[in-house]
């Protein structure tokens, strides 16, 4: 909503400044979003005549102007053809930046002739978008006024309105808040109602549903034609454009007093009847934006005898507008519900001030004030005469009256403010407080509670007095502020980035068909409004969204990345399908180095995986290979499985197909960690640490090498070695796996290296040879394992 | 007697000649092995006389002594030039680099929300949590935005398809559905991390993901968000401008930035309010705490009267306020990020130039920062 300081005085009684006004606004509520100067640019210009105007001497196109100005008497060289002794025009000084041509004057000659400033169109002013010849001004204004003064111009004032204040879309809603807050005195309300010379000879219809209530006159006898010139001013300097008197006056009081009306050439209007109603199928209607518009049976449309005229509450019709030659006009004053007018918006597309007004909520009460304050306008502009006023249906009821217990200021807000004064408070902006009783005004329906009457006395009292008192003392919760979850989400974040992963944030949503290539991409989690078509899908993983982030990287040049996001995942719309993962993503492309080495960087991830569980506290989980979903590399890839179902981990290289689907180069290694997945300790709270026995007898160490089945997992023979003696053994290491020549085909050997912690005694030799005897044995009995020769 | 003397100055010159180890066992072996020059000498004292032997015994050991200390010191010279020898041959050039790491990091959107969670723990807040992907009811109906009121035109919601019944999900375009999880209990089965009906006195932190369908170089589809809410008997607005300005004192770490509270308007709060800050945008960039300009960063108010009902709570009983931070936004301004766009685009430059290392775990104690 735009305004100017200007017209605010038409409704409040003000010495206050342009900053001031904002100022109040602010600190009442009204959101200021910035004010729009056009008078900044233009500070430099003033108002000159020209005295003399002679051919240039060497330019059959210029003249050579004798001037007075702010400066004196000046030469100066014009190119305007109305460049003339006597003329009244604006003058630039030298130094000045002109805004419409982009330069800054200096005084230089023009073909021999030094021009001692400039004389200005209206569009090098950027007061006009064309101009022809140089501004011509009243000859009344003085040498040395202000171009601003001159063209009127004024800063409008551009400020957020809140849904639940239609009011403050209207000059005068402002002024009564302002006024309020102290910053002057609401004037009287200075329409006054106009005796209609005949009855109305238009009958009015209206279908509640559509339009509760519409009002109407009829202005015989009107001369239209371009508004005066304060009023085109007014409404151009809230950005509004000018098109005749009679549709002018609409505009204004729409501005004016957040009441939209609209006028009809009566000489158009057929059937000797209007009526407001829903509209029906296929009824369509050519509206003033030129547009044909289909007015289906949810949409209020205004119709006469030749059908819809109209779009109730959204936009007149082409058939009875109103053009310079309208002699005889009828005045439109109607209540659209807000509701329904919200929703033709939305359905017809259309957003006009009228539009937008309804769906917020005009007054119910202003119908016949606006066609009055209309009349008076109307009658002073373009003459006429008036008929009465006729009303068809009912506004709907004001809001209630209601109990307001005023000591719930204070309860409410902390602030102390008098009973007096808070009646004062109310009172200004137009409600009755009548005892313990306050009754809201018609156009404040936003007004429900005693909650609402807090917010107006406590923000008109102003928040700045609100006093600030420390929360009550409360009991902390013992185990922290954060549950388990949220602590591992915490140190999962940490341990990763410990490890030289970096933490991403990608969308929760990603492109269709790579969300499917993932296992999502179910209709219900599709979004029906994407932003683009790339982020249309809520994420089944972050891995697709990772893999994307890497590729964008190593097209930068930054190959060797290593990314994690812990964030959620969709299976579904419901609140159970959504899960944590802690994502990671590992594109293994060390930069090349002068000492050689390194192993496969699958095992580096299974590192960064295993030290992640375990900062999370995940017991033991058991290794299964070859049951991957079908992003991972069928033979790179593994789950760790708590029990036959319980899936917490997927962990691999990912498969070349998806990275070549998503245009990332290979090779890519990856994990995901499902948080849902990773089970609570049984035990809650501070665990006691198990006692620790600390052995002063040396441990031995013992390799073995076997020879099993070359598709044998290695985690199947250390597992049967480990449990062989479990208070004696103290650790199982591979440290060879090899096939080749030696070792027969099909077969592979495994080497480990069993570190025996002996408890209570040295071994024997005796005793070491019974232990590895078991050791070979259960080696034998799990895998089929033959210790090599 | 002069044998002795001669064996002495012969040994004592080879031994002092002797180029390694091997040739000095070598002269050790013939001097005092089993059949060794002195071990000879040693043996014909057996077979003299008490008097020759007191005078000849202490000559053929001093003399054994002093060939074996000066083999012993011999040793050690060599083995010394040898140890010298071979440390100047293990040299390296420790100008080479070593294997590069990568830099882990804390995505600063991240590192942030636990500064956040730790002023808030604090004060006595707890964290709660709730979808992401949200029914009609939570994220507005209940929040006091009847169905089709202008009131949900404030947020760009992104809708998902009708289901069986009608009914369209939404993302959450905020996390205050979170404050009705909180305070009414659903009796229908829900993950346990999901807040699901308490008791008043309530105080609770919700930091999470929300949406809305807007995109520009201050509004990004998806973006972080942490909601407050305090129910109890007598809280008021005057303890809502506390908790706020104890907040901004100690995320920011300075206690002079001032703050203004401005009336506002929420649907799900009344009066309603938002609270900006004393800033500086003079040089381009926002500085925190100097300057003429005001930078909105809250959004909060007093628990509408419906909002309660709605959750079964009696509002002349209970009352309490709610607020809104957008985490991203509260980062870019401490930490000096230009634009929020960049905060999801993975750019690994920016993650390690704004990220944070895994050991700058904030905390109260010792300052967040």
């Amino acid at each position: 909503m735009k305004f100017t300081l200007s017209w605010l005085k038409e409704h409040l009684d003000t010495t206050a400044s342009v900053d001031e006004v904002v100022e109040a606004m602010t600190m009442a509520g009204l959101e200021v979003e910035h004010v729009e100067d056009p008078g900044r640019k233009l500070a430099a210009f003033t108002v000159a005549k020209i005295v003399e105007a002679v051919q240039h001497p060497n330019a059959d196109k210029l003249r050579v102007c004798q001037v007075d100005t702010r400066d004196g008497r000046l030469e100066i060289v014009c190119g305007a053809p109305n460049a003339r002794a006597g003329l009244t025009t604006i003058y630039a000084p030298i130094g000045a930046y002109v805004p419409g041509s982009g330069i800054t004057l200096e005084a230089r000659p023009v073909r021999g002739v030094v021009s001692n400033g400039m004389l200005c169109s209206a569009k090098e002013l950027e007061v006009a978008e064309e101009s022809d010849g140089i501004v011509e001004l009243a000859d009344s204004l003085p040498v040395g006024a202000s171009a601003v003064e001159a063209f009127g111009l004024e800063a409008a004032i551009d400020f957020e309105v809140t849904p639940n204040r239609p009011d403050w879309l209207g000059v005068r809603g402002i002024a009564r808040d302002l006024a309020a807050a102290g910053l002057g005195t609401l004037k009287p309300d200075p329409v006054r109602p106009v005796a209609g010379k005949f009855p109305n000879p238009v009958e009015i219809k209206v279908d509640g549903q559509a339009c509760p209530v519409f009002a109407g006159r009829l202005i015989r006898g009107v001369k239209n034609g371009p508004s005066p010139a304060w009023l085109q001013r007014r409404l151009a300097s809230v950005g509004l454009r000018p098109i005749n008197a009679l549709v002018d006056v609409t505009n204004l009081i729409s501005y004016d007093d957040c009441r939209p009306l609209h006028v009809y050439d009566a000489a158009k209007l057929t059937g000797g009847f209007i009526e407001a109603r829903l509209g029906r199928e296929g009824e369509t209607l050519e509206a003033l934006d030129g547009e044909t518009y289909e007015a289906g049976p949810e949409i209020c449309v205004i119709a006469d005898g030749s059908g819809a005229i109209g779009l109730g509450g959204v936009m007149g019709g082409e058939s009875t507008k109103v053009l310079d030659e309208t002699t005889d006009v009828f005045v439109e004053a109607a209540w659209f519900d807000p509701i329904r007018t919200a929703q033709a918006g939305r359905t017809l597309g259309i957003t006009s001030d009228a539009q937008y007004r309804f769906a917020r909520g005009v007054d119910p009460e202003s119908p016949v004030h606006g066609i009055e304050q209309a009349t008076q306008l109307i009658l002073a502009l373009c003459g006429g005469e008036p008929s009465e006023v006729r009303v068809a249906g009912r506004a709907p009821a004001p809001p209630a009256p209601f109990a307001f217990d005023r000591s719930y200021v204070k309860k409410l807000s902390g602030l102390d403010v008098p009973a007096a004064r808070i009646d004062e408070i109310l009172t200004k902006l137009g409600f009755a407080v009548s005892g313990d009783t306050v009754q809201p005004p018609s156009w404040r329906r936003d007004v429900e509670g005693k909650a609402d009457l807090v917010e107006e006395v406590a923000r008109i009292e102003g928040f700045d007095n609100l006093p600030a008192l420390p929360l009550p003392e409360i009991a902390r919760q013992p185990g922290g502020a954060l549950t388990l979850r949220q602590r591992r989400m915490r140190d999962a974040r940490r341990q990763m980035a410990a490890r030289g992963y970096a933490e991403a944030v990608t969308w929760s949503f990603m492109r269709r068909e790579w969300a499917e290539l993932f296992g999502g991409g179910q209709p219900e989690l599709v979004l029906t409004n994407p932003i683009a078509s790339d982020l249309s899908t809520m994420r089944p993983t972050a891995l697709g969204n990772l893999i994307e982030a890497a590729a964008k990287n190593a097209r930068r040049g930054f190959a060797d990345a290593a990314l994690f996001e812990v964030g959620p995942n969709f299976r579904g719309d419901q609140p159970g399908d959504q899960w944590t993962a802690v994502t990671a993503l590992l594109a293994p492309h060390a930069p090349k180095h002068w000492a050689k080495g390194g192993g496969d960087a699958l095992f580096d991830l299974k590192a960064d995986l295993m030290a992640l569980l375990d900062e999370m506290g995940a017991p033991p989980l058991q290794v299964v290979q070859g049951q991957n979903a079908g992003w991972w590399h069928p033979g790179r890839s593994a789950r760790l499985q708590l029990g036959p179902k319980v899936v917490v981990a997927e962990f691999g290289e990912l498969h070349p197909r998806i990275l070549k689907a998503l245009d990332a180069d290979g090779p890519m290694l990856a994990f995901e960690v499902s948080l849902d997945a990773l089970p609570e300790p049984k035990r809650k709270g501070v665990k006691t640490k198990a006692a620790l026995e600390l052995s002063p007898l040396m441990p031995l160490s013992r390799d073995f090498a076997f020879l099993v089945a070359a598709d044998t997992p290695a985690g199947d023979l250390v597992r049967p070695i480990a449990g062989a003696d479990k208070a004696l053994i103290e650790a199982v290491r591979v440290f060879d796996v090899y096939a080749g020549a030696g070792v027969p085909e099909g077969m592979k050997s495994i080497a480990v290296e069993v570190v025996v912690q002996p408890r209570e005694k040295t071994l024997t030799d005796a005793e070491i040879e019974a232990l590895s005897g078991r050791i070979v044995a259960a080696a034998e009995k799990a895998t089929g394992a033959k210790l090599r020769g | 007697m002069t044998d002795l003397a001669q064996l002495e100055a012969d040994l004592s010159g080879r031994i002092a000649v002797a180029a390694d180890v091997a040739a000095l066992e070598a002269i050790r072996v013939e001097a005092l092995g089993k059949t060794g020059a002195i071990s000879e000498l040693l043996k014909t004292l057996g077979r003299m006389s008490p008097d020759e032997r007191r005078t000849e015994g202490p000559k053929i050991n001093g003399l054994r002594d002093a060939v074996a200390s000066a083999i012993a010191a011999r040793k050690a010279a060599l083995e010394a030039a040898e140890l010298d020898a071979r440390l100047a041959s293990e040299r390296v050039d420790l100008s080479l680099p070593p294997r590069p790491e990568r830099k882990g990091r804390v995505h600063p959107t991240m590192q942030v929300l636990d500064e956040m969670i730790a002023v808030f723990a604090d004060m006595g807040f707890s964290l709660a949590e709730g979808p992401d992907i949200e029914d009609d009811f939570h994220n507005f109906t209940a929040l006091n935005f009847p169905p089709r009121h202008p009131a949900r035109e404030m947020h760009d919601t992104f809708w998902l398809p009708e289901d069986a019944r009608g009914e369209r999900k939404v993302l959450r375009t905020h996390t205050s559905p979170v404050q009705i999880r909180t305070m009414q209990r659903l009796n229908e089965k829900l993950p346990a991390w999901i807040a699901n009906g308490q008791e008043p006195p309530i105080r609770i932190i919700v930091p999470g993901r929300t949406y809305r369908s807007d995109s520009d170089a201050t509004h990004t589809p998806m973006f972080h968000q942490m909601e407050g809410l305090v129910i109890d008997r007598a809280i008021h607005m005057g303890h809502l401008k506390w908790t706020l300005d104890q907040f901004i004192a100690r995320f920011f770490e300075t206690p002079a930035v001032e703050s203004r509270f401005r009336p506002h308007h929420f649907p799900f709060t009344e009066p309603s309010a938002e609270m900006d800050v004393k800033c500086d945008r003079s040089g381009g960039d926002v500085k925190i705490g100097q300057g003429n300009d005001w930078m909105e960063v809250v959004g909060c108010g007093m628990v509408h009267p419906n909002v309660l009902r709605n959750c079964g709570l009696d509002p002349d009983q209970w009352q309490g306020f709610a607020f809104g931070f957008g985490i991203d936004r509260l980062g870019m301004l401490k930490y000096g990020m230009p634009d929020l766009r960049d905060m999801f685009a993975s750019d690994v430059r920016w993650l390690e130039h704004y990220g944070f290392s895994a050991f700058q775990a904030p905390n109260t104690s010792t300052g967040l920062s």
